[in-house]
């Protein structure tokens, strides 16, 4: 009962200490805000106003109507005409432009004979993957134009068109993968920070000493040091599954249950990282860089930009101990695919194992530094 | 450069005022001083920690520009022209830049280089600097591993290195232990005896006074008084005498002494008591106080500074009892006389280096007991394995009578710790402080509420109870930190270098306070750098390298290096002789 009492004096002296200075205050709040906002808007793969220009030599009907489904589209954005070949390089080369339309003189006669007529599409593959996703809706565009034509004139469509239903996402609003699997990576930086940096202020303060001759066990201090930041992790958590509902509309499908314990058991690892950072270094600037030393690679690894099945097989064994992985599953499936508990237990039980060992760690090192 | 009349002052300074933004306002640092430093003198800026000296320093080097007021260096403006001020003076900081990954060589070279030095008369200088400051044998060591005074001689030494005329020194010896701070004096000396440098040296410790020609005091950002230390002594000549009382310290007494009419000022001195009195008459001992003689004795510097700094500060209430800030003696199940710490063959290494060296002593109930040493003698590490900070590779360990390993949780409720830094939190309020502190050692409810307004009250903290701590006055900082470990009543309390940094008025009020826990039974065991501190302590150990060089009271301590050629020895005489004796392989003490 005592012991609980002074364990809540700790955890209430972190909060004060926290709140009080305007410095700590400012890193667990600003940052997580501007975060959140930045890279929602920021990190999209979609493509809009795709400067293009366009090179018609085709006086006819059709290429003035084909041409009018790229204008009238929001994703692309006609900055300039070109009359002659000597004129496309020079705007690729200079980035005014990412793509060249080529429509040859031929096209419409071609199409009115019911030959096979082409369009030229030049693109910058500078940024190849820009490219391809440009080519994308280029491919999708001439398609639907060609699909359309053969059916107004009567000829049957070619066979076996794709019919695309893109589950969960219907639109693959690109947000919708993001903003879930932000909510994971600013609860990571949050829980780090908060633990990486709250013993090291303490050990340049010399407060930590004064700590230390209290008959406080090193126990307590641990404990007193993980309620502040599991609290903080869950309310930041918490802001940014509403700005992403909300502000966002992404939809939350699943149950609310399924996604504050995948946060408890990562906010719970991060900590313990945090933790085992702060035990081990001396000043607030090596906790910030060890928090950083793991917090990149965890980003990188964790599936949160690029697919884990795109890597090499002995790198994705190593995402096998990123606790970030799993919480970016659980986000997702809860999110978009409406996941309840039972459905996530294959990540919930690696997670709490890293959870548990961080944490023993944290304590084993945190005992060790104090002898 | 210099200007041909020598009579005529290198430096001149009239009505200079400077003040800073604070969150009350403004701050005045210095309030309108003036003064002149003569040619080939040393002139000492004596005052307590934030009187000004730094900021009185970084002006006459022209890294702050005056409010008003005009500085004059060898002719030069600081403030319009701080690039052919700082060209040719001498400015050594506080805390100088060496660079640590750099060896002692190549940061001469390095300062050698910022100032364009020609490479021919290079090598004449760097042997006469590095004969001086006796760095010769140590040209390839990293500027990281030396010592704390072998880094503040190499720092003089750079700063050195091209021959200024002017030498700005701000507080030189801070943190530096008593040998060599002897030594730094001497190389100053002689920089003045060869090339007729003129030196201002700022410093906190009243003795470095007596070293210099000429002294300016300086308190709360005015001037004191200026003149050699002759002219401070003769004023108080004849008022100062030491009391005794035959077989008994006069630590409880040492209140009543104080508020006698006619006393200015009292401080222990192992078992007897120094008095400044009004007058030259003797003063009468207060009634009751049993057989006491008095001798006089002659005059320091510091009583004059005490006397000049009493007149100044008003509002002095001597009626004023020491708050008594135990509920009662601390309960323990010893006896009066016993043993309440006790230290046997206690070692601890880093590595291959052995930092104690099976060090043992006790420490009996009730005593003030002092840790005195040079810098890495083993004075902290002793200290923090005493706090239950650092674990000890051997030796047994005990406080009040049990293992310190064994039962760590008990031995520290019954520590009272202040570290020498304020460790408390900062941006708490002075409640918030307390009210965790006390609570870290256990005390809540309607207790808890008691004590912390009982101790507040006693501290004077009470103004304060809302304002965060790191706003406090640096002298209500340090009676806050001793209220934090007091909070709990702990019949044992560790200081260590507690007064670093205080004014001297505040470290007599600080003492006062540690005296009448003393006499209530409270064991005291101190750090200190202060060698007029180490005489309030009843009795001390002086570690060298890990081992003991000496234990005893101070008379006794005394007693040991007194002879034909030093008849009447200060502690701080005894430390240098005992050190360096053991330093020479000859007279090993042990």
């Amino acid at each position: 009962m005592n012991r609980i009492k002074r364990i809540l004096r700790l955890a209430q002296k972190e909060f004060l200490t926290l709140l009080a200075d305007r410095k700590s205050r400012m890193t667990v709040i600003v940052p997580p805000l501007i975060q959140l906002l930045v890279f929602s808007f920021a990190a999209t793969f979609e493509l809009n106003n795709i400067p293009y220009a366009v090179w018609n030599e085709d006086p006819g009907l059709h290429s003035r109507q084909l041409l009018a489904r790229f204008s009238g589209s929001p994703n692309f954005h006609l900055v300039g005409t070109v009359r002659h070949e000597e004129e496309v390089a020079p705007l690729i080369d200079s980035r005014t432009v990412l793509l060249v339309l080529h429509v040859p003189r031929d096209f419409s006669r071609d199409l009115l004979l019911h030959r096979p007529a082409t369009v030229q599409a030049i693109v910058d593959g500078r940024e190849s993957n820009t490219a391809m996703i440009l080519l994308g809706y280029v491919r999708t565009i001439v398609m639907d134009y060609g699909a359309g034509y053969l059916s107004d004139s009567g000829s049957t469509p070619p066979l076996a068109p794709i019919v695309l239903r893109a589950w969960y996402n219907p639109n693959l609003k690109s947000r919708w993968f993001i903003v879930p699997g932000l909510v994971g990576v600013i609860t990571l930086v949050i829980s780090l920070l908060v633990t990486a940096l709250s013993v090291s202020r303490e050990r340049e303060e010399g407060t930590f000493d004064q700590l230390l001759v209290t008959p406080l066990e090193p126990f307590d201090i641990l404990m007193g040091k993980i309620i502040p930041g599991f609290v903080i992790g869950i309310l930041e958590a918490t802001v940014i599954v509403l700005f992403a509902t909300l502000v966002f509309h992404v939809p939350l499908r699943g149950s609310l249950a399924a996604l504050y314990l995948g946060l408890f058991l990562f906010i719970l690892s991060g900590l313990g990282v945090g933790l085992m950072i702060s035990s081990v270094v001396t000043t607030q600037q090596q906790g910030l860089l060890g928090a950083f030393l793991f917090m990149v690679p965890a980003i990188i690894l964790s599936g949160f930009a690029t697919p884990i099945q795109n890597m090499p097989k002995i790198i994705q064994d190593l995402t096998l101990l990123d606790p970030l992985r799993y919480v970016l599953v659980i986000l997702r499936q809860v999110f978009l695919k409406g996941a309840g508990v039972g459905d996530l237990w294959s990540q919930y039980g690696p997670l709490a194992l890293i959870g548990s060992v961080t944490m023993v760690l944290a304590a084993l090192f945190f005992r060790r530094r104090l002898g | 450069m210099v200007p041909d009349d020598p009579a005529s002052p290198i430096l001149t300074v009239s009505g200079l005022l400077k003040t800073f933004p604070s969150p009350a306002g403004r701050e005045t640092a210095l309030n309108g001083i003036s003064f002149d430093l003569a040619p080939g003198s040393v002139t000492g800026l004596i005052g307590p920690d934030g009187a000004g000296k730094t900021t009185l320093m970084r002006l006459l080097a022209g890294l702050f520009i005056p409010d008003s007021g005009s500085i004059a260096v060898m002719g030069h403006d600081p403030a319009s022209d701080p690039l052919s001020v700082q060209g040719t003076i001498g400015y050594m900081p506080q805390k100088f830049g060496l660079y640590e990954d750099l060896t002692v060589q190549e940061n001469l070279d390095l300062y050698a280089d910022l100032h364009s030095l020609p490479s021919e008369g290079r090598r004449l200088r760097y042997a006469s600097l590095l004969s001086m400051t006796g760095l010769g044998p140590f040209t390839g060591r990293l500027a990281g591993n030396l010592s704390g005074g072998m880094k503040q001689k190499l720092g003089l030494a750079c700063t050195l290195v091209h021959r200024p005329p002017l030498l700005l020194l701000d507080e030189p010896t801070v943190g530096v232990d008593p040998v060599s701070r002897r030594e730094l004096w001497a190389i100053l000396k002689q920089l003045v005896a060869d090339e007729g440098s003129t030196l201002f040296v700022s410093t906190a410790y009243l003795d470095e006074a007596e070293r210099c020609d000429k002294i300016l005091i300086l308190y709360n950002g005015e001037i004191l008084g200026s003149g050699p230390p002759e002219m401070f002594r003769r004023e108080v000549s004849g008022r100062s005498f030491r009391a005794t009382s035959p077989g008994q310290s006069l630590r409880a007494l040492e209140p009543q002494f104080y508020r006698l009419p006619g006393i200015v000022d009292s401080v222990l001195q192992g078992n007897t008591l120094r008095l400044v009195s009004e007058s030259t008459a003797p003063p009468d001992p207060p009634p009751g106080a049993g057989q006491i003689q008095l001798e006089p004795v002659p005059a320091r510097f510091e009583d004059a500074f005490m006397v000049r700094v009493l007149e100044r500060a008003s509002g002095i209430d001597r009626s004023r009892e020491t708050p008594t800030l135990y509920d009662s003696a601390p309960r323990n199940g010893n006896r009066e006389g016993e043993t309440a710490i006790s230290v046997h063959d206690l070692t601890k290494r880093f590595g291959a280096f052995i930092a104690v060296d099976r060090v043992a002593f006790s420490v009996l109930r009730g005593e003030v007991f002092g840790l005195l040493g040079a810098n890495g003698a083993g004075k902290t590490t002793t200290f923090r394995m005493l706090a239950g900070l650092l674990p000890p590779d051997e030796g047994v360990l005990t406080l009040d009578g049990m293992d310190m390993r064994r039962s760590p949780a008990y031995a520290r409720q019954r520590l009272g710790y202040m570290a020498q830094k304020f460790s408390l939190y900062t941006h708490l309020t002075v409640r918030q402080n307390l009210v965790f502190y006390s609570s870290a050692y256990g005390l809540s409810g309607v207790r808890q509420k008691e004590r912390v307004q009982r101790v507040a009250r006693a501290f004077d903290l009470e103004s304060f109870f809302e304002t965060q701590s790191g706003l406090l006055p640096q002298g209500f900082r340090q009676r806050l930190a001793l209220a934090a470990a007091l909070m709990h009543e702990p019949p044992i309390l560790l200081l260590d270098e507690p007064t670093s940094g205080m004014d001297p008025l505040a470290r007599r009020e600080f003492w006062r306070v540690i005296d009448s826990l003393a006499v209530l039974g409270v064991t005291v065991m101190v750090t200190t750098h202060f060698m007029e501190e180490a005489e309030y302590c009843d009795r001390l150990v002086i570690l060298d390298r890990g081992r003991i060089l000496a234990v005893g009271n101070p008379a006794e301590i005394k007693a040991r290096v007194a002879g034909p050629d030093l008849p009447n020895p200060t502690l701080e005489d005894a430390f240098v002789t005992l050190l360096s004796g053991a330093a020479a392989p000859a007279g090993s003490a042990r």
